[in-house]
C-alpha cells in the first residue's frame, strides 16, 4: 500500500468533513458521504493506515465518521460479480 | 434523402395566441396575428419572389422584389414588411407586378456576372431561382455601364470565399452577422452604387477582421459571393442527412451535405430545436478531422510501451486485449480492471462500455470525463433539486430578464447558445457576470454587463455567500415560493448562517477582492429584476468547492424563486456533445443509468435480471483513484474509449506514473492521442459521421447522430466494444443501435419512452420521457422538485488549500477558446490552427513589466507539480495577479502545472487555481523537448515510415 495515497485518503476524509461541516449531524453525513461513494477498498486502506499511524491526522468529525462505519456499518450484499474462488482474492 | 434547399418562409415565425384570417390568390389562410404577408404566402403553400429576405433575419425590404396588391391599399407594397391583418385580400401574381419585379431583375443582372455554367452556384443561386420565377427574358440596359465585374476575390478565410463580383449586397450578410450571431464584423461600406460589403475597416479581410468565421453570413447569401470553398471545389450536394455535431455541449443538428461518400458541407437544421438553424466555425467547418491523415485505421498491439506499435487484425488485436484482461483479472481480481466511458461517444456506446465493465470485467471500475468537468453539477444539483442536470432548454434564454453568468465565457466555449444570449441581451436583459476575466461577455457590440465581479480565483463560495446575504438581510427573499416548494427548516437554517455579518459583501470584499457595493448591486437586481436565470460552467465546478459552489447556485435560486418556468432556471453549461449523456448512462462507478446508486437492490435487480449476471452494489474507482490504485500497484488493466487523459486530466506526471504502471491499456480512440503512448492495444474508433447512435446535450435534449459514410475503419465503435465484450466471453449480439436504446429504455425510468422511431419522428426528446411526460420535459421542477422539496445546503466559504506564497505568487486559471476544442485532437488536424496555433499564457501588463516580459516572449510558467513554456500575451483582460492560458496543444502540457487538490465531493480537479510563477525563458523547456522525442518514440509503427503528427 502507498503511503502517498493513504496521506491522500486523510486528506480527502478532512476535506470532506470540513465541507459538511454545517449539516445538522456532520459525523453521519460525512459516513454517508464515505458509503456512497467510496470503495470498500478505500476504507479498507484508510482504517489500515489509521491502525497503524494513529488518528491525529484526522479531523475530529472524519474521526467520528469513520468509527460509526467501522462499527455500523453491515457488510454489502454478497452478490459478486465473479467467484473469488475462481479469480482470486480481491485485492482492489 | 434526396438534395432539396431547406424551405425558406422569408420572414421570422411570430407567436401569438390571436389567429388572423385573410385570402391570399383566393386562398383563405389563417395565422398568427403578427406574421407577414410573405411568410402568410409561403406557408400556405405559395411563393413570392424575395432576394434580401429570409427567415431566419428580421425583414428589410430593400430588394423590392416581394411586392403584392392588396385590395384597399395604396400602391404595391412589400410583403416582408407588411403584417396580415382580418379580411385582408391579397394577389400575389398580377400583370403590374410582373412588370415591376423584371425591372428590379433586370437592375440586378446588369451587374452581375453571367456565368452561371460555371458557378459554384450553378442550380444552387436564389438570384437564378428569383430570374426565373419572374419570367426575365433581357436587360435592356446592356452590360457595357459602370459595374462590379472587375471585384477582388476574398479567400483569406480557410473555409470560405468572398467574391465581390456576385455580390448584389442585399445585406443577409451584415444582417446574419448582427441578428444571428451577434458579431456585428461585417458592414456595408459607402452607399448607392459604390456600396460594397465590407468585414471591418478598409485594412480589413475576414481572417483578419473580427469575423469569427461562423458561416452565418455563408448561409443567409443567395449567390455564390459568400460560398464555402468545398461546394467549389467538389461541387454541390446531392443529397442531405440530418445529424448532431461532435464538438460541445449545444449540440447543434447540422444537415451534413454530402456528394457521393464525401461531406460537402455541414449546414445548421433550421429545426434543430438546440440551435435554431446556427452554428460555429467548430461544428459547420472543422469536420476534417474525420478523414485526417493521422486517422489510425487499423488496429496495433505492442508488448510493451517501449517497443514500436505492430498492426495487426481485428481479431488478434481483440484476443490480446481480452487474454491479457483475463490474466489480470485471474491474477489481482476483477477490480483491478476498470474502463472509461467517452463524452464524445453516443450514448448507445457509452451504454455499452459501462454495461462491459460491470457486466464483463465484473466491477463498478467505471468513470467518463465528466469526473473532471461537471461531476460537481451531477453531485450539488441532485441534492438540492433532486436531477443530476440543468432545468431549463436553451429557448428558456428568450424570457430572461436578469441573466448571470458565472465561471463560463460562452461566447467562446458554447458559441451557439452565447450568440442567443446576446440576442436576449441586446433586446434589453440585464446581464451580470461573475469570471476573474474580462470575457468577451462584459463587453462586446450591443452587449454590457451591469455588473462585473473579477473574483479572486477560488472565492466562488464567497462572492455566492455574499449575495446570499444580501438578498436574505435586505428581505428579497421569494418566501411565498420558498413555503411550498422548499424545506421551510432548511431554508430557516441556511438563512441564519448567510445572514451573519461573516457572510456580507463588506467582510467578504478582502477575500474575494470584489468591491461591496457591486455585490449589493448585483444581488438586487438577480432578485427583482424579473426572470432569473444562471448560467454557469467550468469556472464553477473545477474547484476544490465545486460541488459547494453549484448548491450555492442552486440556493440562490430557490430564494428568489427562480425555478420551474421559463426564463429562469439553473443551467450548466456541460462541455462536450456527449457528456450529459455519458453521465445519464451510468458511466459513474457508484451510479447505474438513470443516477441510481449501485447500493439500491430493486435498480440492481432490473440489470441483473436483464443482463444475467451480478452486480456489484459497492462503489467503483473514479478516474482518480484508478490512477493512484494503479501506482500501488491494485489496478492493472483500462479500457479508454475516446478520453484522452494524460492531455486532458490534471498532474500529468501522475497520470503518466499511473499509466506506466498498468499491464494493458486499451485506447479506443481516432488518432494516437498522448495516452496512447501508455497503450498496449489500440483499436481505431469511428467519428460521428461514420455511425448511428444518440447524444444528449447540456438541455437534457437526445438528437440523433445518422451514419453519413462507411466507417474507415471498418467499425462503429458500438461494434468495437461489442466484439471486445464476445472476445471476453460475453454474448452480446446487437446489429443496430436503436436496439441498445430499446435496452436503456427498458431499464432506465427517465428514458421509458424513448425509442428511434419516435426520434425520428419529432427531431428529439428531452429526458425524462415517460408516463408523466409522455412528450418529453423542457423545463424542470415546474410543479415540484424531482427530489419532492428543494433542499437548501449551507455551503461554508473554505479557502482552497492551494496558496500563493513567494515562490508562487501568481493565480493560473484555465479555459478554453472558440477555434479549438478542448485537447484539440479534432480541431488541430483542421484549417482550425490557423486562429490558434499555440496556447498562450495571458498575463496584465504590471505583472508583466515586473518581469520584463513583453508579448509574443517565451515565459516559463511553473508551479510546485511542473513547469512548461509557452508565449505570452500581454492584456489587461486578466487582473494583476491572475495569469490565464488554453489547453488545446500537447506541446505546452497545461497539465503539468495543474495541481491534484480537487472537488471534496467529486474529486474533480482543481484546474482554475493554481500557483504560479512567470519568468522569462529561451524556448520550450527541456522537459518539453523530452517529452515531444518522448511522443515520437511512443508513436512509431513497425514496418511504416510513419511520423505521426505531434
Amino acid at each position: 500500500m502507498s503511503g502517498q495515497t493513504e496521506a491522500k485518503l486523510v486528506y480527502m476524509a478532512n476535506q470532506i468533513a470540513r465541507n459538511l461541516a454545517h449539516e445538522p449531524h456532520p459525523a453521519s453525513a460525512v459516513a454517508d458521504h464515505l458509503r456512497t461513494f467510496w470503495t470498500p477498498a478505500m476504507l479498507r486502506q484508510i482504517f489500515a493506515h489509521l491502525s497503524a499511524h494513529g488518528e491525529d491526522a484526522l479531523d475530529p468529525v472524519a474521526r467520528t465518521a469513520l468509527a460509526e462505519l467501522a462499527t455500523g456499518r453491515a457488510p454489502a450484499p454478497q452478490t459478486r460479480a465473479t467467484d473469488p474462488a475462481q479469480h482470486g482474492a480481491d485485492a482492489g | 434523402m434526396g438534395y432539396e434547399r431547406q424551405a425558406d418562409f422569408g420572414t421570422p415565425e411570430v407567436r401569438s395566441d390571436t389567429q388572423v384570417t385573410l385570402e391570399i390568390d383566393g386562398r383563405a389562410v389563417t395565422v398568427p396575428a403578427g406574421t407577414t404577408v410573405m411568410r402568410a404566402t409561403a406557408v400556405s403553400g405559395g411563393s413570392i419572389p424575395k432576394l434580401c429576405a429570409t427567415d431566419n433575419l428580421k425583414q428589410f425590404g430593400s430588394c423590392r422584389l416581394c411586392l403584392v396588391e392588396i385590395d384597399g391599399m395604396r400602391g404595391t407594397p412589400a410583403s416582408c414588411t407588411t403584417p396580415v391583418a382580418d379580411g385582408m385580400k391579397v394577389h400575389t401574381q398580377t400583370p403590374k407586378l410582373a412588370k415591376l419585379r423584371r425591372g428590379v431583375m433586370e437592375l440586378y443582372i446588369s451587374d452581375h456576372p453571367l456565368d452561371c455554367l460555371t458557378c459554384s452556384a450553378n442550380n444552387d443561386c436564389e438570384l437564378q431561382d428569383q430570374a426565373a420565377a419572374v419570367g426575365l427574358r433581357d436587360v435592356r440596359y446592356g452590360y457595357d455601364g459602370a459595374n462590379h465585374l472587375a471585384a477582388e476575390t476574398d479567400a483569406s478565410n480557410p473555409y470560405f470565399d468572398f467574391d465581390a463580383t456576385k455580390c448584389i449586397v442585399c445585406s443577409r450578410c451584415v444582417r446574419a452577422c448582427d441578428e444571428v450571431q451577434g458579431t456585428l464584423a461585417l458592414t456595408v461600406e459607402s452607399r448607392g452604387f459604390g456600396s460594397q460589403i465590407s468585414a471591418g475597416v478598409k485594412s480589413d479581410d475576414f481572417l483578419s477582421s473580427e469575423c469569427v468565421s461562423c458561416g452565418a453570413c455563408v448561409q443567409a447569401c443567395p449567390t455564390s459571393a459568400l460560398m464555402e470553398k468545398a461546394v467549389t471545389e467538389i461541387g454541390k450536394p446531392e443529397r442531405a442527412v440530418v445529424t448532431t455535431c461532435a464538438y460541445c455541449g449545444v449540440g447543434c443538428t447540422f444537415r451534413a451535405e454530402m456528394r457521393g461518400e464525401q461531406v460537402v458541407r455541414m449546414v445548421p437544421w433550421k429545426d434543430g430545436k438546440a440551435n435554431r438553424g446556427h452554428s460555429c466555425v467548430k461544428g459547420r467547418f472543422a469536420w476534417g478531422y474525420a478523414q485526417h491523415q493521422d486517422r489510425v485505421l487499423k488496429p496495433m498491439v505492442r508488448e510493451s510501451i517501449d517497443q514500436p506499435w505492430r498492426e495487426v487484425s481485428w481479431e488478434e488485436a481483440l484476443s490480446f486485449a481480452a487474454s491479457r484482461f483475463k490474466a489480470i483479472a485471474a491474477q489481482h481480481g476483477n477490480n483491478a480492471l476498470g474502463g472509461i466511458v467517452s463524452s464524445r461517444c453516443t450514448n448507445e456506446e457509452g451504454f455499452l462500455v459501462q454495461k462491459l465493465v460491470r457486466a464483463g470485467f465484473g466491477t463498478n471500475n467505471v468513470d467518463t470525463c465528466a469526473r473532471v468537468c461537471h461531476s460537481p453539477t451531477g453531485y450539488g444539483l441532485k441534492t438540492t433539486f433532486g436531477t443530476s442536470a440543468g432545468t431549463q432548454d436553451f429557448d428558456s434564454v428568450e424570457e430572461s430578464d436578469v441573466i448571470l453568468v458565472i465561471g463560463a465565457n460562452p461566447t467562446d466555449g458554447h458559441p451557439v447558445f452565447g450568440s442567443r444570449m446576446k440576442r436576449r441581451l441586446r433586446q434589453g436583459a440585464r446581464l451580470i457576470v461573475i469570471d476573474p476575466r474580462r470575457t468577451d461577455l462584459v463587453r462586446s457590440p450591443h452587449v454590457e454587463a451591469d455588473y462585473h465581479l473579477p473574483l479572486r480565483p477560488g472565492t466562488n463560495v464567497a462572492v455566492l455567500s455574499a449575495l446570499a446575504h444580501v438578498i436574505v438581510t435586505e428581505g428579497l427573499v421569494d418566501e411565498a415560493f420558498v413555503r411550498e416548494r422548499c424545506d421551510w427548516d432548511e431554508f430557516q437554517h441556511w438563512a441564519e448562517f448567510v445572514g451573519q455579518e461573516r457572510n456580507s459583501p463588506e467582510f467578504l470584499e478582502p477575500v474575494t477582492g470584489v468591491p461591496a457595493d457591486l455585490v449589493r448591486g448585483a444581488a438586487r437586481l438577480y432578485a427583482t429584476g424579473g426572470n432569473g436565470a444562471i448560467y454557469y460552467g467550468l469556472g464553477v465546478t473545477e474547484h476544490s468547492q465545486g460541488s459547494s459552489t453549484v448548491m450555492a447556485i442552486a440556493n440562490l435560486a430557490m430564494a428568489t424563486g427562480n425555478i420551474g418556468r421559463r426564463g429562469v432556471g439553473v443551467n450548466p453549461l456541460r462541455g462536450q456533445n456527449n457528456v450529459q449523456g455519458a453521465c445519464d448512462m451510468g458511466s459513474f462507478p457508484h451510479e447505474l443509468s438513470g443516477y441510481r446508486h449501485v447500493s439500491d437492490a430493486a435498480t440492481r435487480a432490473l440489470f441483473e435480471a436483464e443482463w444475467g449476471v451480478p452486480i456489484d452494489p459497492e462503489p467503483g474507482l473514479r478516474i482518480p483513484n484508478m490512477l493512484d490504485a494503479a501506482t500501488d500497484g491494485l489496478f492493472k488493466g483500462l479500457y479508454i474509449q475516446g478520453e484522452d487523459i494524460l492531455q486532458s486530466d490534471p498532474d500529468t506526471k501522475h497520470v503518466a506514473a499511473g499509466l506506466a504502471a498498468m499491464d494493458c491499456v486499451i485506447v479506443h480512440d481516432l488518432f494516437l492521442n498522448e495516452t496512447a503512448n501508455y497503450a498496449h492495444v489500440f483499436l481505431p474508433g469511428s467519428s460521428f459521421l461514420e455511425k448511428d447512435g444518440t447524444f444528449t446535450n447540456a438541455e437534457r435534449r437526445i438528437q440523433p447522430v445518422r451514419k453519413v459514410m462507411e466507417p474507415l475503419n471498418g467499425y462503429q465503435d458500438w461494434e468495437v466494444t461489442q466484439e471486445l465484450a464476445r472476445a471476453l466471453g460475453l454474448d452480446w449480439n446487437y446489429t443496430h443501435p436503436s436496439e441498445i436504446m430499446d435496452e436503456i429504455a427498458r431499464l432506465t425510468p427517465t428514458f421509458a419512452g424513448v425509442n428511434y422511431a419516435r426520434l425520428d419522428a419529432e427531431g428529439s426528446l428531452q429526458w425524462p420521457v415517460n408516463d408523466a411526460a409522455p412528450d418529453g420535459s423542457p423545463i424542470m421542477h415546474i410543479e415540484g422538485f424531482v427530489r419532492g422539496k428543494g433542499k437548501f445546503v449551507v455551503t461554508d466559504y473554505v479557502p482552497t488549500d492551494e496558496r500563493t506564497g513567494p515562490r508562487f505568487p501568481l493565480l493560473l486559471t484555465t479555459g478554453r477558446i472558440l477555434s479549438q476544442y478542448n485537447v484539440g485532437a479534432q480541431t488541430r488536424r483542421t484549417e482550425n490552427s490557423v486562429w490558434h496555433p499555440e496556447d498562450l499564457l495571458e498575463i496584465h501588463p504590471t505583472d508583466a513589466e515586473n518581469r520584463g516580459i513583453k508579448s509574443g516572449d517565451w515565459v516559463r510558467l511553473a508551479s510546485r507539480s511542473g513547469e512548461t513554456t509557452l508565449r505570452a500575451t500581454v492584456t489587461d483582460r486578466v487582473a494583476p495577479g491572475v495569469v490565464y492560458t488554453t489547453f488545446h496543444h500537447p506541446a505546452t502540457q497545461a497539465n503539468v502545472v495543474t495541481t491534484d487538490y480537487s472537488d471534496w465531493a467529486t474529486n474533480c480537479p482543481e484546474y482554475k487555481v493554481t500557483a504560479v510563477q512567470i519568468t522569462p525563458s529561451n524556448g520550450p523547456s527541456e522537459w518539453q523537448e523530452d517529452y515531444a522525442a518522448q511522443s515520437r518514440q511512443a508513436r512509431r509503427i513497425a514496418g511504416t515510415a510513419m511520423e505521426p503528427a505531434e
